[in-house]
């Protein structure tokens, strides 16, 4: 038997998209998901002798038998609160296990040539729309775990732009995990088209209720036409017994600008890839990053931003956080291709352990075919420093409130870079509360 | 016997090393009494900082003989955050810079922490600006100052009036100097003795360590000492600064030799 080859249980699953799939599908639809299970059961789930799996083994989602979710968990008003960023005005679209639901969204108040919709809804009524958007940044030979998000999809968030529509509120999709018997997994994907000089603030957010174990497998595909800017926040907020596994796929044409604000607090093992293509001059990639690892958590980032096209820029700066046995990586590939001339590119990954036990590794990598760019990277693993450390102890601080306000201080540098300030107040109080005895929480009061 | 007679800070053949390094203070004596100001001065390298950081309780020395008592206790069961809270405060030659640390953070948490410590409740956020606005203004610094993380960018003469403001805010029973007055331009150097001249008090006192003799023109001191080679040898009233001033250390390394 081939190591690669997939359980019984995963196997079952594939003949049924293969065999079982609703007689109402779009025929397009149909083709790719049955294309899709096929690459995902030739290729199976990945192992740490290939490259890009080297820091993550994937052995315990793989060996684990995730059941289809039902997606019915019982999810009030009140927990949606709890769950969500206080003070945040936004259109919001809930997903519970991967589904649409549809009486605790809020997707009033949209202006004139913007769709934001469930997959489903769009599915249903005006499927034509989004054929060329499903599936074609995402391509399902990216990865395995590309191919079974297609194959199994459960549901998603479409959010299409006209020229020049600006949405003023930011839309938050909070995609809620569930405790289940057995343990589930589900696939949302998000599709966004910003066309010419539209402009939107995505939220994409996970949380989980308590006690949740399940396993998220997102794609996410954005596309800024020329000239639009699209703000995107992916804050991964799972319980620790979680697991998340998401790719980013980014297509930037001229003088469009993304930022993307990633935000890893929780999870058991958490895998994301952002792949960003700036293809056309006067594209502008944002990157900032934070990772938060203690416990057993395992989280590892992988970001690859290819200048494609001359007159590019790329910023990145992540951070990571190692407390406990907590591991996080950072692999951050920047690309430049012959002819992408007047490229910048600047990437900078710092990295602070807490603990004896925690592990981070952090490894850019610079592929430049141009020979007029300006490109920089750093990358830096350390521990509080013991000099401002005493400085503030030398005024009365308590040693762990001064941690505290260290670790806390160093987190903030990307934290503050949020231009939405509930969200910002919100992850700042979940990251304190989350630095156990640092004192961090005193110093947000 | 009255509070006034007894020494607030008692240093008794303190020797210290750099941990498992060569000695640094050989055997330092001082006494400092409420009221009093005291200045070191000595060559560079003599042991000043040392003698500073080892009161203030920085890791990395080490204490291998003598005692020092501080409002008679032992200094060294001390931590150096409750060193602090009891009053003793010290100032750094070389402030350390924080990134991500707002000064008005660091200040507000150091106040609350010795308020606290005191067994008083926590000031209120108006209240404790109303303070910390007042003390800015003594020390000519603009308000921008607070939103700014602590030293990150500041010019030396801005450091430096930083550690007097948070001086001014904690109010130091025993405020230990450490070249507040390098670097310092002539209006900062007097914005600073200002400063430090008000903290005076006759139940609080200052050690300044500093290499100028302009200094001690409007900080007076009662005492001034000699540091060279980790040991104090000469002390003296304000006369011997001057002394210092006009003839340097080389006679008066000698004559002690
Ligand atoms: N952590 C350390 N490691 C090694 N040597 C040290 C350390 N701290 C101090 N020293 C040495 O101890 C001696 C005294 O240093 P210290 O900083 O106390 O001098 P100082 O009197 O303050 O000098 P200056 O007037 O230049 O500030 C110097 O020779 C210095 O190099
Ligand atoms: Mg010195």
């Amino acid at each position: 038997m081939n190591a690669k080859a997939l359980s019984q249980h995963y196997a079952e699953q594939v003949q049924q998209v293969r065999d079982g799939l609703p007689a109402e599908l779009p025929e397009w639809l149909a083709g790719r998901r049955r294309g899709a299970a096929q690459r995902f059961a030739d290729a199976g789930f990945p192992d740490p002798r290939q490259e890009e799996w080297k820091y993550t083994n994937v052995r315990p989602i793989a060996t684990k038998p995730f059941a289809t979710a039902q997606a019915d968990a019982p999810v009030s008003e009140e927990t949606i609160r709890a769950l969500g960023f206080e003070g945040l005005d936004a259109c919001r679209l809930v997903f519970v296990d991967g589904r649409f639901r549809g009486e605790i969204s809020d997707l009033d108040g949209l202006p004139e040539g913007a769709t934001v919709r469930s997959l489903s809804a769009m599915l249903g009524d005006d499927s034509a729309r989004l054929e060329p958007l499903l599936g074609t940044l995402a391509h399902d030979r990216y990865s395995s775990f590309a191919a079974a998000n297609m194959a199994f999809l459960s549901d998603g968030a479409v959010i299409v732009l006209g020229k020049g529509v600006r949405l003023e509120r930011p839309v938050h999709l909070l995609l809620v995990g569930s405790a289940g018997s057995p343990a589930t997994w589900n696939h949302p994907r998000v599709v966004v088209q910003a066309a010419e000089g539209s402009e939107v603030t995505i939220v994409e957010h996970y949380a989980d209720l308590e006690g949740a174990n399940g396993f998220t497998n997102t794609v996410t595909e954005l596309r800024a036409d020329a000239g639009a800017q699209i703000h995107h926040y992916l804050v991964q907020d799972h319980a620790d017994s979680a697991y998340h596994i998401g790719s980013v796929f980014v297509q930037q044409r001229r003088d469009s600008r993304v930022t993307s604000h990633n935000v890893n607090l929780g999870g058991r093992l958490v895998r994301h890839d952002l792949n960003v293509d700036l293809t056309e001059p006067g594209a502008e990639i944002v990157l900032n990053g934070l990772f938060l690892v203690g416990g057993r958590q395992h989280v590892d980032t992988h970001t690859r931003v290819h200048h494609s096209s001359p007159h590019t820029s790329s910023r990145e700066q992540y951070r990571g956080i190692g407390q406990g046995h907590g591991r996080g990586v950072f692999k951050g590939r920047v690309l430049v291709e012959r002819g992408a001339q007047k490229t910048d590119a600047q990437q900078h990954s710092a990295n602070l352990l807490l603990s004896p036990n925690a592990e981070i590794d952090t490894k850019p990598e610079l592929e430049i075919y141009a020979d007029d760019v300006k490109c920089a990277h750093g990358a830096t693993v350390g521990q509080l420093d013991e000099t401002s450390l005493y400085y503030l102890r030398s005024r009365g601080i308590d040693a762990e409130a001064a941690r505290g306000m260290l670790v806390f201080a160093f987190a903030d540098e990307v934290l503050e870079r949020m231009e939405l300030e509930p969200v910002r107040t919100s992850i700042e109080r979940r990251l304190a509360a989350r630095l156990p005895e640092s004192g961090a929480m005193d110093v947000i009061g | 016997m009255t509070q006034e007679n007894t020494a607030m800070l008692k240093i008794n053949n303190l020797q210290a090393r750099v941990e498992n390094g060569t000695p640094i203070l050989k055997g330092i004596d001082l006494e400092v009494k409420p009221g009093e100001v005291h200045a070191i001065m000595g060559p560079n390298g003599s042991g000043k900082s040392t003698l500073c950081q080892v009161l203030g309780g920085r890791d990395g020395y080490e204490v291998t003989d003598g005692t020092v008592e501080y409002l008679g206790k032992d200094l060294f069961e001390l931590e150096p955050e409750e060193r602090a809270r009891e009053g003793l405060l010290l100032g750094f030659q070389y402030p350390v810079e924080i990134p991500g640390v707002k000064n008005i953070y660091l200040l507000k948490e150091a106040y609350n922490a010795q308020r606290k410590h005191r067994g008083e409740p926590e000031a209120d956020t108006f209240q404790f600006l109303k303070l910390v606005r007042e003390k800015l203004q003594m020390m000519q610094m603009d308000e921008s100052f607070l939103h700014r993380a602590v030293n990150v960018g500041f010019s030396g003469g801005e450091k430096k009036r930083n550690e007097i403001l948070q001086m001014l805010v904690l109010e130091p029973k025993l405020a230990l100097l450490d070249e507040t007055d390098s670097g310092l331009d002539i209006d900062a150097l007097k914005i600073v003795s200002e400063g430090v001249n008000k903290l005076r008090s006759p139940d609080r006192a200052i050690v300044l360590v500093t290499h100028y003799q302009r200094l001690l023109s409007h900080i007076e001191p009662d005492f001034v000492h000699v540091l060279s080679g980790g040991r104090i040898i000469k002390s003296g009233d304000k006369t011997l600064a001057q002394e210092l001033e006009r003839s340097g250390y080389q006679g008066i390394i000698e004559e002690a030799a």
